[in-house]
């Protein structure tokens, strides 16, 4: 038989055992080394359970510490005593005892047979791999390591930080060029005798005893040497998760591995039973010839390890609850304040909801309760407009909003005489979008009946509310966009801003406006604002009104000048 | 962030938990044993901790639900029942009962009794403390049962796992309904609210604070700082050191609270399918606003017992429908780990 197989198993041995018959079934040899710290009642039990196969054998038993030489000593131990044995082997596997078949071993042994002078082991420059986690990248092979990393790791660290002061660094063996890469090999005869019988493999393994790793790049280094065909990629699918453990394969995983078209995937899950049930009952399936194809699940993957380590942003629950200033956004999707432009345009809800085709609020923060779009009483029956309960949890009540019509634009009102308990959490939003035309207040007072004296107050309590808000929109914690007009400013050509902030909501496609809302009448608001000065109130957040009649007053429409496009 | 860090915080909580504890073992003079089998609970089992009282309507279903998921052993604290429970309970194999007739309230909510039994029995194995009104379920709890499940968290280094509890409601009254014991109870409460759900951190013991729901909804609109509590921690790998204190909702040491991740990740978590309006909810409310066994003040939950009592339907157009696991998933109810 072609291909020999090499099995580490320290754990899970009735699942290693399932593996081994099956590697065993299509006629491989099997070498299996045992961790020297499995006690020796539970070793003796593996073997004679394994006893009735031929050509599964044991090597001699080294203890195997992750990160420490003895691995290298076990995969070396082994593969001699295949190579030994078996002398018909071309090809050796190193497979782990947690690593599944995932397609028939007759298709394994097919393509390598087709491929008789080709070794599969990832092996690439230190300068080229961003995998390692945790920094010693070259320094693996220039520092020394004696001591363990999960046992002793305060002397690790101040062994390796001596190191680095006193600039110490090792000679690396002359002629060789350190490489780092994937344990999981498949070498041929040829290359694994000649890295086995090299004449100073004393001196080189006396170098990587104390390399960082050295199962990582002991052989691949050495097939460098050797090799005459190096096809730098593992035939074992493998994956690892943000914090550099291997990813473990579960039940759930299996239409995923399937679709890998990998040969063998490590590491399952051991109590994973429909994946062993699946991938060891050997299907006379056809053979197919696709080639491995890992990269179908690397995006899978590297969404899962998003998600864990970033969430679903906007999300608070249980076992998800962001401090505020988690700057990954507070919000799940983007939304649209809007201050001022309800106040100066007549038709201002209905017409935005038409032109960018979004969910269109009122006042959210209203003191008497939130205004929802279409007067509703409640957002999808769970969320009242009650001010009551918005006003117990105002922060939870917009990330509530949010996170519950994520697919669908939200943009509300908001101003001077709303609640203002979220204007930082909604400033330090990324997601927030926010349009102030300010000074805007002073045009309900201006078309109110109320008596002067009270417009007065009101308008000098709604002045200093504004001011604070944009003193907190202007800060320089402040995340959102924000866009402020004075109103005066506004007016002189309402139509531009207006396309700008439109265009950035637009979903896709950037249209011109066909139609403009209704602004109010303004006639005699700059006498009106001259009357607030005159009794003391200085109004200044509208920028200068003359006392007679604007010139811009009259609405803008058709007549108005086109309005040009910013992108 | 396991509670305020200061040195002052965390000795009173050491003392507080101490007190729990030096309470729980007074409480086990209280407890004569019904049926005893804790000997034949080995190392790799989940136990279930619960106290009921007059709980023969859910129980079969309840036992049900947790054999499927795994539980090993169940560990009962009758509280003077008059339907049978006691009896039943002390028939069912692979269960242990206890026996009390002392006051519910007193005995903090019975967490006193299952505090000296947990110091007992649970240390090292992973435990379930719920009510008999709640269904626990996690993400994959179809194909993956608890013993490999908590291997999963361990992997994960998670020691502790929070559940929502989701208040699960009928369509109309309550007592509009019937129920068979051994009936799903899902066939007569699918609806749930699907959101609307607010969380706060509580600085002292770290916990988080989860309220809404159809409770807060009808009951509690004019008075949201009342509404009912829905944070739980249920799954704990137990340590003799432990100690719930308020309910389930949080227990000491305070950093057994941390089941969020605060950098904007996410650990796992599950739901408490929560049971409490099977028919007969007027008849129990009305028992228990006699009883005053419950809450802290008694007082200020008559007018939501009246409610009860009336009978309310807390069904709208916008209740959800409970279907799978991942659906909770979706709603971002419960998060699994991958």
């Amino acid at each position: 038989m072609s291909l020999g197989v090499v099995m580490l198993v320290h754990t899970a041995f009735d699942r290693a055992e399932e593996v081994a018959r099956h590697w065993r079934a299509s006629g491989c040899p099997v070498v299996i080394h045992v961790d020297k710290s499995v006690p020796r009642p539970v070793y003796d039990a593996f073997v004679s359970a394994l006893s009735d196969l031929a050509d599964v054998s044991f090597s001699r038993r080294f203890r195997c510490e992750w990160g420490t030489w003895g691995i290298v000593a076990a995969t070396q131990a082994a593969s001699e005593q295949i190579l030994q044995a078996h002398p018909g082997v071309r090809h050796v596997y190193l497979a782990s005892g947690s690593c599944l078949p995932l397609r028939p071993v007759k298709e394994l042994i097919d393509y390598l047979a087709a491929r008789p002078r080709t070794d599969f082991i990832e092996s690439a420059t230190t300068a080229d791999v961003p995998w390692t986690v945790g920094g010693l990248n070259a320094e693996r092979f220039t520092l020394r390591f004696p001591f363990s990393w999960r046992r002793q790791r305060w002397l690790f660290d101040r062994y390796v930080s001596l190191q680095r002061r006193v600039r110490f660094r090792r000679r690396i063996p002359a002629g060789l060029v350190p490489h780092l890469g994937s344990q999981w090999w498949c070498l041929t005869r040829q290359t694994l005798t000649a890295i086995l019988q090299d004449p100073s493999r004393a001196d080189i393994e006396r170098y990587f005893r104390r390399v960082w790793i050295p199962d990582e790049s002991y052989f691949q280094t050495m097939a460098r040497q050797y090799s005459t065909h190096i096809e730098s990629r593992s035939l074992t699918l493998s994956k690892f998760d943000y914090q550099g453990k291997p990813h473990i394969f579960y039940d759930d995983h299996l239409q995923l591995l399937r679709r890998s078209d990998c040969f063998v995937a490590r590491k399952i899950w051991p109590h994973a039973q429909r994946l062993y049930d699946a991938f060891l009952t050997d299907a006379e399936s056809a053979m197919s010839k696709t080639e491995p194809n890992p990269g179908k699940i690397d995006r899978i993957f590297a969404k899962a390890v998003d998600r864990r380590v970033f969430g679903r942003t906007g999300l608070y629950m249980q076992s998800r609850f962001p401090r505020d200033d988690w700057d990954s956004g507070v919000t799940a999707s983007p939304y649209s304040v809007f201050q001022g432009f309800t106040e100066l345009f007549e038709n201002f809800e209905p017409w935005l909801a038409r032109a960018t085709g979004a969910r269109v609020h009122g006042h959210l923060f209203a003191p008497a309760g939130a205004e929802f779009a279409d007067n509703q009483t409640s957002i999808n029956g769970a969320l009242s407009n009650s001010a009551v309960l918005r006003d117990y949890n105002p922060e939870f009540f917009l990330t509530n909003l949010l996170w519950n019509t994520r697919g669908e634009r939200q943009c509300f009102q908001f101003g001077p005489g709303d609640t203002q308990s979220v204007n930082w959490r909604i400033a330090k939003d990324p997601n927030a979008q926010i349009s102030v035309i300010s000074g805007a207040w002073a045009i309900p007072l201006f078309r109110s009946n109320a008596s002067f004296a009270d417009l007065r107050q009101k308008a000098a309590t709604l002045q200093k509310t504004e001011s604070e808000h944009l003193n907190v929109l202007r800060s320089a914690w402040t995340k959102a966009r924000v866009r402020i007009w004075t109103m005066a400013e506004f007016i002189e050509a309402p139509m531009e801003p207006l396309q700008t902030v439109l265009d950035e909501i637009g979903a896709g496609e950037t249209r011109r406006l066909a139609e403009a809302p209704r602004m109010v009448d303004l006639r005699g608001f700059g006498q009106f604002l001259q009357n607030l000065k005159n009794q003391g109130m200085h109004p200044h957040l509208m920028g200068d009104f003359p006392v007679d009649d604007l010139p811009a007053h009259q609405p803008p429409g058709r007549a108005a000048p086109r309005p040009y496009l910013v992108r | 962030m396991a509670g305020k860090r200061t040195v002052l915080n965390r000795y009173r909580l050491r003392l507080r938990r101490k007190r729990l504890l030096w309470r729980a073992f007074r409480s086990r003079r209280d407890l004569t044993p019904v049926a005893d089998r804790t000997a034949s609970v080995t190392q790799e089992q989940i136990l279930l901790f619960s106290t009921v009282r007059n709980e023969m309507m859910r129980l079969p279903w309840f036992m049900k639900h947790y054999r499927a998921l795994g539980v090993g052993h169940f560990i009962f604290v009758d509280n003077d029942s008059d339907d049978g429970t006691a009896e039943w309970l002390a028939g069912q194999p692979d269960t242990s009962v206890w026996a009390t007739a002392s006051g519910y309230r007193a005995a903090r909510f019975g967490m006193d009794w299952l505090t000296s039994l947990q110091r007992r029995f649970a240390p090292g194995h992973w435990t379930l403390t719920v009510d008999a009104d709640e269904l626990l379920i996690y993400p994959g709890h179809d194909n993956c049962p608890l013993p490999d499940f908590v291997k999963r968290l361990e992997r994960f280094n998670q020691k502790a796992m929070g559940a929502i509890m989701l208040d699960l409601y009928p369509k109309g009254r309550p007592d509009e309904h019937t129920y068979l014991p051994e009936q799903n109870p899902l066939d007569v409460l699918p609806w749930f609210d699907a959101w609307g759900y607010q969380v706060q951190r509580q600085a002292r013991m770290g916990n988080l604070w989860l309220q809404g729901g159809p409770r807060a909804r009808c009951f509690f609109a004019d008075d949201p700082a009342r509404a009912p509590t829905l944070n739980k921690i249920p799954l704990v790998r137990w340590d003799r050191a432990f100690v719930y204190v308020n309910s389930t909702h949080n227990a000491l040491p305070a950093w057994l609270n941390e089941t969020w991740k605060s950098h904007g990740g996410v650990a796992a978590s599950g739901v408490l399918l929560h049971t409490k309006f099977l028919p007969g909810t007027a008849e129990r409310a009305a028992q228990e606003k006699a009883r005053r066994e419950h809450f802290q003040q008694p007082e200020a939950f008559d007018a939501y017992y009246d409610a009860l009592i009336r009978g309310t339907d807390m069904w709208e157009p916008g209740s959800a429908r409970y279907t799978c696991w991942r659906q909770m998933v979706d709603l971002g109810l419960m998060s699994e780990l991958r």
